[in-house]
Parts: C-alpha cells; structure tokens; sequence
C-alpha cells in the first residue's frame, strides 16, 4: 500500500441533500486535490450552491459526507474553518463599517497575527488603499467585489471557496482579480473551488471541472479535455450541451 | 502562513464580534439616541406620573413610590434583550451571518458577544437616564443599593434567555421572525407584575407568573421600596428560575441552528 499517496484537499462520498421532496443534490462523489483549481458548474438549481454549502458546513448533508483536509466537515468542522474562506456577491460586509474595521474584525475571528500588516499588505495586492477608510456599503461593486476577495484572503487560507469572484466587474477589473488568484495558487498551493457562469472565466483558471445538472455530477474533465470530447470550441458551448441535454449525442459523435 | 491553529476558545474572537458592533455604534448618532431616547421617554411620563399620586393619599400613594424603580428596571429587562438580539439581527440586516457562520467564530462566542454588546447597549441608554431620574424627580435608582445588583443581574439572565430564543428563531426562520424580537418582551409586561404585585392575578395565572424569573424581582424590588426588606428568598428564586431558563434557550439556540443548517436557511439569510 502507498501510504505517502496525499490526502484531497475536499472529498465528498455519495453527498446527499434533500430539501423535503425536492432532491438538491444527489449522492455526489469526487475528490479535489491540493493546489488545484476546480470549476465547480451547472445551470440554476443544478446544486452547485447546496454543495458549497455542505462543504462549507452551512448545510448539513441528509446522507454522505464531506471532508475537507481529512475533516468531516459534519462533526469536525472547527478543526479546519481557519483554514479555509469563502467569498461570494450574495453574501455582503456590514455596510457602515470601514473596509479596514472589516478586515480587522476578520482578522481577529481567523486569529491572524499582525492584522494591520496583514490589511496593508492585501490593500496593496487588491489595490483598495484608496477606499480602505471608507464604509464599505459606500464602495462601487468591483470595489466591494475586491473587499469581499481580501476578506477572503486574510486568513491566507489554505481553501478557497468563490461563488462568481468576478460578476458585476468590468472586464479589466475582472482580468486583474483572476490573476491575483492564479498568483495566490501558485504562491500558496491553495486549492480553489470556483462556482462561476464565467466560461471563459472557468477556462483560464480551473485545472478541472465538475458539471452539475439536477444534483448530479453529469461530467468531469479539464476544460479542454471537456472541450475536445464534446467536439467544440470552447466550455460555453459544452456548457449550453450538457444544460439543454444535447451533450450526449455530441460525446458520441466527437468520440 | 500568519495564522495560528485554531484554539476551541477565544477571546480574541468575542472582542473582534464586539468591536464589530461598537464600530457600528460608534457610526451611527441614530442608534445611539435610539438606545436612550426610548428609556427617556418611560422615565419622563412614569416619573411625572409618580409625582401626581403622590400627592393623593392612600394606597395609590404608597403605590406610586414604586413607578420609577418599577420601568428603570422593566427596561432593563426589556433593553438587555433588544441589545443582545439587535447584535444578532445586524447580521441578518447586512447579510454579513454566512461570513460569520464559516468562520472560525464558535456558537459560544457569538453568544457571549451577544451578551457583552448587550451590557454595552444597556449601559449606554440606562445609566445616563437614571441620572436624569435623580435629577428630574429626586429618584436615586442607585440607592436600591447591594438588591439593585441582585435585581440586575437577574433580569440581564432572563432578556439573554430570551434573546438567544429569538436569534434562534430568526435564524432558523429569517427575518419573517423578526416581529417577535420587538414584541415577545411585551408578553412579559403583565405577567411578570412589573407595576402591580403578583396577588392582583387570578391563582392560575400566578403561578405562571412565579414561573417567570422577573416576577421574584419586580415582588423584590416593591418589598425593598415598600417595606425597606430586601428578600433574599425572591433573588435566590429567580436565579435558580434562570438557570433553567438559559439552559434551555441555550439548548433551544443549539437545536434551532442545527434546523437551519438541515433546512439551508444559513445560505439564504435575510430572506
């Protein structure tokens, strides 16, 4: 047995969750190794949000489990939260807070050690310094876009969850943010879970995708392994196949 | 990486959630008049109603000597619950809960922030008001003495209790529960025999009202104003009547936050 094989940074085995008879997500397996960046898409109401959530341990599963770096997330959530972050456009800082007393906060909750170093640090990799005093319900969406990405990082975490890092930004603003990340990976051999309607987006950053439709894993590939096998030009077009069901027959006929 | 291992408390992360909320005071003139202008107003019409009978003779006069200490400490039963669930529904009102909920906060601590904010909030509206009230009225709240910490205390257990029942509820329900965070303590107002002792009650209802830990006090507060005894028996009953009551609204929180998880509510908060 090779006992040196590296433990996934996220496992989720037969992950089920079912909202009264509605079934979200549907006994979900795959395995996220450390340092990857994964796509994590589907349609609306494909379960993408549901599993972030376990995952996260915002939702806790009716069957399965989810572990992240070995931790069940159910039972032993606490060991590995400090390890991880989370950003998404649905979820807001408070508003009348500067952007610095936000991040000092967070900081204090992640336990990180030299906070005011740490925000001067992010201010200038996330280029906020010139709003950094300001209330952050008073920002512009790509400014709050990029406050939600530096709470996100303030802890330096070792798991990154995005929901749509980049909606609501221009497209320079959203270039200069997936670079920060793509950097952020490669310095920290973070891994990264990415749920995202950016195509392009998913293409450029992630090593790996999981497609979801209806709460299940419809296919999983590197986007241009999921591109050639599909027969198209680009994961927009996959995407399109697999939502409105046509992917198959186009499998097929790429194979 | 610049962050330690996670220990399994921390009052590094209570202050940071009360920092959080004290930034947001601090912000806002608003909340901070709203947290004595309600107090200032009670104080204002009991005090003036206090005067007027106490000029009339007989029971009602005797009764009136009671008025003033009766709402100081009525609000603080009912502040102390509105400061501790105010902290919880900010995070409802900013959609800021989720960011709180993956981090490494523990349920311990966010209460505990919750009741530090809620000492803070009470602070903030009452003190200044009572001084008004020795100013105004010649009432030295103050001079209830050693019981004024007995009667304190256990108010400030019960409105947490209850606090941690309505976050609870909100969190399991979203802010379609709100309406009972402002409202629940006004049940409280009759039963717990804030202006009138508990006799006045039909026997049924009396014993629902002993049943209330801020009944012991408000009978407590009437014999040490009245009859200048404090009764140690109605202090030691209320306590014990708390312990209960925070086991369970903390045993309720629990139960209801383990809901929210199995129903998603955590990631559709606000809703």
């Amino acid at each position: 047995m090779n006992v040196n094989v590296p433990l996934p940074a996220i496992e989720a085995d037969r992950l089920t969750k079912h909202y009264g008879e509605a079934v979200a997500v549907d006994a979900i397996s795959f395995q996220i190794a450390t340092g990857s960046v994964t796509g994590l898409l589907g349609g609306n109401g494909a379960g993408k949000t549901t599993t972030i959530g376990m995952i996260m341990s915002l939702v806790a599963p009716t069957s399965g489990r989810v572990s992240v770096l070995g931790f069940d997330m159910a039972r032993d959530a606490y060991r590995v939260l400090h390890r991880m972050n989370f950003e998404s456009p649905y979820v807001d800082l408070p508003h009348r807070l500067s952007v610095r007393q936000n991040l000092t906060v967070f900081g204090g909750l992640y336990g990180v050690k030299n906070v005011a170093e740490r925000i001067a640090r992010l201010a200038a990799d996330l280029d906020l310094k010139d709003f950094v005093d300001r209330p952050s319900g008073k920002l512009s969406a790509g400014q709050k876009t990029r406050v939600a990405l530096a709470k996100a990082l303030i802890n330096e975490p070792d798991i990154l969850i995005l929901d749509e890092p980049t909606a609501s930004l221009d497209p320079d603003t959203a270039d200069w943010i997936r670079g920060h990340l793509e950097r952020y990976r490669a310095n920290k051999n973070a891994t990264i879970l990415l749920a995202s309607h950016n195509m392009g987006e998913v293409e450029r950053l992630c090593d790996r995708v999981l497609m979801m439709k209806r709460g299940k894993i419809v296919d999983d590939e590197a986007p241009e392994k999921l591109i050639a096998r599909y027969g198209r030009q680009n994961l927009e077009e996959v995407f399109l196949d697999i939502a409105r069901g046509t992917g198959a027959a186009k499998k097929e006929a790429a194979e | 990486m610049s962050v330690a291992s996670s220990p399994a408390f921390s009052f590094s992360r209570i202050f940071a959630m009360v920092m959080r909320h004290w930034y947001l005071l601090r912000s806002s003139w608003p909340r901070l008049l709203e947290l004595i202008y309600w107090p200032l107003v009670q104080m204002v019409m009991w005090g003036f109603l206090q005067s007027f009978m106490a000029k009339q003779t007989g029971t009602l006069a005797t009764a009136a000597g009671t008025f003033l200490a009766a709402v100081l400490l009525w609000d603080i039963l009912f502040r102390g619950q509105l400061g501790f669930s105010f902290s919880f529904l900010e995070e409802m009102w900013s959609r800021n809960l989720a960011n709180l909920m993956i981090s490494p906060l523990r349920p311990i601590e966010f209460v505990l922030s919750m009741i530090t904010m809620s000492v803070i909030r009470l602070v903030i509206g009452v003190v200044p008001v009572t001084i008004l009230a020795m100013f105004f009225f010649g009432f030295n709240f103050w001079g209830l003495g050693f019981a004024l910490g007995a009667f304190f205390a256990n108010l400030l257990l019960t409105s947490w209790a209850i606090g941690l029942l309505c976050a609870g509820l909100v969190l399991r329900n979203g802010l379609g529960a709100e309406g009972l965070t402002w409202s629940i303590m006004f049940l409280f107002l009759p039963l717990t025999c804030v202006y009138y002792p508990v006799a006045t009650l039909p026997v049924w209802l009396q014993w629902i009202s002993w049943a209330l830990p801020p009944t012991a006090v408000f009978e407590g507060m009437r014999a040490l104003v009245l009859e200048n005894v404090f009764r140690a028996d109605l202090m030691l009953w209320a306590f014990a009547l708390n312990v209960v009551w925070i086991t369970l609204a903390g045993w309720g929180f629990l139960k209801l936050m383990h809901s929210s998880k199995r129903i998603g509510s955590l990631m559709s908060v606000g809703e």
